[in-house]
């Protein structure tokens, strides 16, 4: 057996690479897969490179979504038209890493870590994402809640890579907030991305860092559909605000570790989400 | 101070160009991790994954199967002495029967490649029998020995004056800090070639090379002189390679395998391979007159010095003698314990003991103005140690005090306006946009902190220094570490200056060449190394104005007056010296987050005075830095003995977005009687009583008591949360 | 080694070939320990430093991230190439000298890169895209006071100013 790395130049390419190859480890912008192999933990037999493939590259609009290549990078994505279509991944890109890692690291990335501090995820839920993938058993389509399975689980198959994430185009406020203790360059403590979608009516709260996989906070939603004057776009009970939070913060699961406490994240999601919804709705 | 008729450029005083910065800003300087040699190998070291345990057996010979392998090397193969130590040696070069401390060497490999070698580390077999670990600093006091000489590295008793006195207004506080590490970017990193004849030369980045070499020798069990250290380019130290680290285990590997042998740790491997500050308990008592003078300070100060000694018992001392603070003080009774654990060893870093002490007494300083109703700068102002002034240990102050000036001039500092339309960025929170302006807290704390310029204690410091002038240029050589600070920036200024020529050349440092020239450590080397390199100028020149044909070379050893151990009731003259600062900062914090964003540090320091203004500003904004990293970020995470955070994604130190603007309000110009041109050491200043002065801001912001450093968000965040809850 | 790799990538504008490389070697290694060129640091091999910022096909990254392999076919800048063919100090490394942004000089290389980069970018940044721009870049020596004056120096000179916001006492 010879160690490879293989550069496909077209998905096709991919594919055939993936199938053909021994063992292949997907290689990306390398943020997370590097850091592993640095560090001795992962040792990789084969790489197929997925950083060439033009099908997996940019953006583009199709109807009222957008599609995210897999291979799009958060510098791509905190800025230019994109960054006003889904302002709250944009935000969420901004905060991620250092401009040198935004450079490198992709949207699919991220997804293939499924890291519990990935921040591209809580986004991706409240936008209720959908991530493509093709593989030997050809095309599939999962709703991100889905494709994430665990802490640094996913339900991609072997030999299947995520080619797009595809996300709504909504009319309304997005605000995405991230707890760290440094401020920039930080693994979240905590975030809370809020979509408000004003055309179909919803209000949707994504929250990261505070349980194995992404949260959707459905009671916390209920409440503040329930209480928008959805003709205005703003929230009058003043109370709501508090409770939206405090729901939100009963949906999570968080844990202690070297990073802070569970008491504290519980405490900051409540604190995240209601100034999310003050920022989008007051 | 012009002793020349002409003046040269690039004397004293003035902003002179490093030497080294040029390769440095063109990649091109050699830094200790750039080395190669022909035929080398790599080393790579197995380190235990326990905290504390004893070791059944080790199996090498999985790691010796392995292709590319050269050589897999235990306690079984340390010829010399089988522990080192900067004061005491008590660290086993790799743990033989016993671990005391997570990380600690059990073996090392030399092969091929760093992966090979890494590998082959992993594939060693050890068995342990994994043992209750002793973290608990105040328990280890008293607990069943975890080494052979014992638990307690020092204990340490004060007593000034009358320590029955009593105060009209006493306050009592519990203080801790965290672990924090140095951080320096350069990760550990060597070359040791073997000589052929059964010495070797090691290419290292440390801050002390005789005495490393000395440690080193007695572990090979070598002659000295068969021992040549050279430095090898140093990136930043800060207290973390006083201690020796790889240079056991490099030589070692070079005489095994009779090749040029490298290592380079990995930033985990650099968190658990070197010495961090001591994490601290303190409880402190004050007691003050009606009128805020104070009447008598009671501390006890518990240090946990992990597993093995380095310099925990001066740490100690430190603590002791600056526990008071910068302050006249009447009477006091310190008690101070530095303890053995089964934590990381820890020894020097910026600040040594002073650190420590000064957010304690701090935070007791501004819990008195309180009780007095006093305004905090003004109780320090009614109390500040002037000239003539006596330590706690009974040392009189001689030489320049100027703390008055200083508190003067750092709280007389304009404040910094309120941005009515802050971006984003600069608020608590930063790039997470969490901010919510409404519901932010500016606060301002004020904070003093002194500490001894160079050792004590009866230690017999000194610095040796060859100058040699031929044909117009002059050569100096000192073994004196260069580590960032600029110590080569200042010879090459002073020679300069004492012979009026523009050509000064630095030869490299190293232990074959020169005798000692003592630690870059403890502000010392701009006195004890400036002042070798001055006096061996100083003879050049006499003999060259006599006439004297060139070349000529004088040798000159520079010692400080000396100075006595402290006495059984910590009484003594064990200082030579002493500098202060004055810090007072200014932050926002987001109080349902806890948040914080440190938006200016201003400073007062006490220099002596300024030999190259932009390398004091480098000093002091630098040293601030890392003063506000201990303040609000830094530190070790351990859970019984294993450290959580051994990584840069993890250990948080400030980024460009952290750091806070620095306002030099003054650096006093009080020239130190005895100091070679009167300057004073002014590396450590800057990180002593910036953590505090933070922390006394985020108290004002919050209300909150907040005795612990660095104050993480749930202390903040919870604590203000109940006590709304409450109110 | 074995399982070995070979491949070829332009660095500095010139063509270099790697053989016998590891699969797993990152780019840093392949430039400091293959190619001879040590200006890239390796503080951390996590990405989290920045001390090893290079360019890749003019995107600045670090070099510690990247496959080496993955790089076949690539232009990859590094400190040593930055100043082109015309050699010598860049202005940006000579403000890093002036203004007294280098002490131990193990960040200094990365953020050459990172300031250059930022400056081809956006010529006028204001100090918080400054800060934002150098955030990947850790110094722990400097409190980055300096390094802000040296870029704010080059601003000033190229836009022929003169004046920088953070003077620094010469
Ligand atoms: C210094 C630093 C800071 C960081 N900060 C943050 C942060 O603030 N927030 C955050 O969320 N993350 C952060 N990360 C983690 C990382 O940057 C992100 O997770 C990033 O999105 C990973 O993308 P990548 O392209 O670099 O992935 P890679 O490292 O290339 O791949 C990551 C994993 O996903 C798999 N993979 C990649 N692409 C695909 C694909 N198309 N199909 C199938 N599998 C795939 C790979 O096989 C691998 O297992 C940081 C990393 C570093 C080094």
């Amino acid at each position: 057996m010879t160690p490879s790395v293989a550069q496909p130049r077209s998905l096709d390419d991919a594919v055939e690479a993936l199938r053909t190859a021994i063992d292949p480890t997907v290689l990306a912008g390398g943020t997370d897969l590097m850091v592993a192999i640095n560090a001795g933990s992962r040792r990789p037999t084969s790489v197929v490179s997925l950083i060439r493939v033009p099908e997996l590259q940019g953006w583009h609009r199709d109807g009222d979504e957008v599609v995210l290549g897999a291979c799009l990078t958060y510098a791509e994505i905190e800025r230019g038209e994109l960054a006003s279509l889904v302002p709250a991944l944009a935000q969420a890109a901004r905060t991620i890493g250092s401009p040198q890692i935004r450079n490198a690291a992709t949207l699919g990335g991220n997804l293939g870590t499924a890291s519990p501090a990935g921040d591209s995820l809580p986004v991706l839920a409240a936008l209720d994402a959908t991530v493509e993938t093709i593989g030997p058993d050809g095309v599939r389509t999962l709703p991100v809640l889905e494709f994430v399975t665990g802490v640094k689980r996913t339900a991609l198959r072997a030999q299947e890579i995520i080619t797009a994430v595809r996300v709504p185009v909504l009319r309304g406020p997005q605000e995405f907030l991230k707890v760290g203790t440094r401020n920039a360059m930080v693994i979240s403590v905590v975030m809370a991305a809020l979509v408000i979608d004003l055309d179909g009516r919803s209000v949707r709260l994504g929250l990261g860092s505070v349980a194995p996989v992404p949260v959707r906070a459905r009671d916390a939603e209920a409440l503040a559909e329930g209480s928008v004057d959805w003709d205005t776009a703003r929230i009058g009970d003043q109370t709501v605000f508090g409770r939206f939070g405090e729901l939100a913060a009963e949906s999570t699961a968080p844990i202690d570790d070297h990073r802070s406490t569970a008491a504290y994240r519980r405490h900051a999601v409540s604190v995240c989400a209601r100034r999310a919804l003050e920022r989008a709705l007051r | 101070m012009s002793l020349t008729g002409e003046r040269v450029r690039g004397g004293l005083g003035e902003s002179a160009r490093r030497p080294d910065g040029g390769p440095k800003v063109a990649g091109s300087f050699v830094f200790s991790s750039d080395l190669t040699a022909d035929g080398m190998v790599w080393g790579s070291i197995l380190r235990a994954p326990y905290p504390h345990a004893r070791i059944r057996s080790i199996d090498i010979g999985p790691a010796l199967a392995l292709p590319g392998v050269h050589a897999v090397l235990t306690a079984a193969d340390v010829p010399g002495d089988s522990s080192y130590g900067l004061e005491h040696a008590d660290q086993p070069v790799f743990a033989d029967d016993t671990v005391r401390y997570i990380g600690e060497a059990v073996a090392a490999v030399a092969a091929d490649h760093p992966d090979t070698a890494r590998r082959a580390a992993r594939a060693i077999v050890v068995d342990y029998e994994e043992l209750e670990p002793l973290v608990e600093a105040e328990a280890a006091i008293t607990a069943e020995p975890i080494h052979p000489d014992g638990n307690v590295f020092a204990h340490l008793t004060i007593r000034h004056g009358d320590t029955t006195a009593s105060g009209d207004v006493v306050v009592e506080g519990d203080y801790e800090v965290g672990m924090q590490d140095q951080a320096f970017m350069g990760p550990e990193s060597g070359l040791a070639i073997p000589d052929g004849d059964g010495g070797v030369d090691l290419h290292m980045s440390t801050q002390w090379l005789h005495v490393d070499r000395d440690q080193v020798a007695n572990c090979l069990g070598l002659p000295h002189d068969k021992v040549r250290m050279s430095l090898a380019g140093v990136g930043g130290a800060f207290g973390a390679r006083e201690d020796v680290s790889m240079q056991v285990h490099l030589c070692l590997l070079a005489l095994h395998t009779n090749r040029p042998v490298k290592m380079v740790f990995s930033r985990e491997e650099s968190f658990l391979g070197h010495v961090h500050r001591h994490p601290a308990r303190m409880h402190y008592r004050h007691h003050a007159d009606k009128d805020g003078r104070l009447v008598k300070v009671e501390a006890r100060i518990v240090l946990d010095g992990g597993a093995y000694a380095s310099t925990s018992r001066p740490v100690l001392v430190n603590a002791c003698c600056f526990a008071a603070g910068p302050y006249a003080v009447p009477n006091a009774l310190v008690e101070g314990w530095a303890v053995r654990t089964n934590n990381p060893p820890c020894g020097a870093m910026r600040g040594f003991g002073a650190v420590q002490a000064c957010f304690a007494h701090e935070a007791q300083m501004d819990k008195l103005a309180a009780a007095l109703d006093l305004d905090p700068v003004e109780l320090r102002l009614r109390n500040a140690m002037k000239t003539g002034d006596r330590l706690v240990t009974g040392q009189v102050v001689t030489g320049a005090a100027p703390v008055e000036e200083l508190i003067r001039t750092c709280s007389g500092w304009p404040l910094p306006a309120e941005d009515p339309e802050p971006d984003p960025m600069t608020l608590p929170g930063g790039a997470g946009r969490t901010a919510d302006g409404s519901r932010l807290r500016r606060g301002v704390g004020f904070a003093v902190g002194f500490k001894n310029l160079m050792y004590s204690a009866g230690f017999d410091d000194y610095s040796t220094a060859r100058v040699r002038l031929e044909g117009g240029v002059a050569t100096v050589t000192c073994a004196a570490a260069e580590v960032g600070q600029g110590f080569v920036t200042l010879a090459e200024q002073i020679v300069r200056e004492v012979l009026g020529v523009d050509e000064v050349i630095l030869a490299p440092p190293g232990t074959a060449d020169i005798g000692s020239a003592g630690s870059t450590s403890a502000s010392r080397q701009t006195w004890m190394s400036g002042g070798a390199v001055e006096r061996a100028a100083l003879a050049v020149r006499d003999r060259r104005d006599a006439g004297e044909r060139e070349p000529i070379e004088e040798t000159y050893e520079y010692h400080h007056p000396p100075t006595s151990p402290l006495d059984e009731n910590g009484q003594g003259n064990a200082h030579v010296s002493y500098v202060f600062a004055a810090h007072r900062a200014v932050v926002d914090v987001d109080l349902d987050l806890g948040l914080v964003r440190v938006v200016e540090v201003a400073t007062s320091q006490d220099v002596g005075r300024v030999l190259n203004p932009l390398q004091v500003i480098g000093q002091v904004e630098g040293g601030i830095a890392q003063g506000v990293g201990l303040a609000v970020m830094e530190e070790i995470v351990m859970d019984r003995g294993v450290v959580r955070n051994a990584s840069f994604t993890d250990y948080l130190i400030p980024t460009a977005l952290d750091m806070p603007d620095v306002a030099i309000a003054a650096l006093v110009e009080e020239p130190e009687p005895g100091a070679p041109f009167g300057a004073k050491g002014v590396g450590e200043p800057p990180t002593i009583s910036s953590s505090a002065a933070v922390a006394a801001a985020i108290r004002a912001a919050t209300g909150l008591a907040l005795t612990r450093i660095p104050v993480r968000p749930q202390d903040i965040a919870l604590a203000h949360r109940d006590s709304t809850k409450l109110a | 080694m074995t399982d070995s790799v070979t491949f070829q990538l332009t660095v500095n504008g010139a063509d270099r070939v790697v053989e016998g490389a590891w699969l797993g070697e990152s780019l840093l290694y392949v430039l400091r320990e293959r190619l001879g060129l040590p200006g890239a640091k390796n503080a951390c091999e996590q990405g989290e430093c920045g001390s090893c910022s290079v360019r890749v096909d003019g995107t600045l990254v670090c070099a510690c991230l990247v496959l080496g392999a993955s790089a076949a076919g690539s232009e990859v800048v590094t400190v040593e190439g930055v100043a082109g063919d015309a050699g010598g100090l860049t202005d940006v490394q000579q403000a890093f000298l002036s203004q007294g942004a280098v002490q131990c000089g193990f960040c200094t290389p990365g953020l050459v890169m990172t300031v250059h980069d930022l400056l081809e970018r956006n010529p006028t940044p204001t100090e918080v895209e400054l800060r934002e721009a150098i955030s990947g870049n850790l110094c722990r020596c400097t409190g980055y006071g300096r390094i802000l004056a040296a870029a704010q120096a080059v601003v000033a000179e190229r836009s022929g100013s003169g004046r920088s916001q953070r003077e620094t006492p010469s």
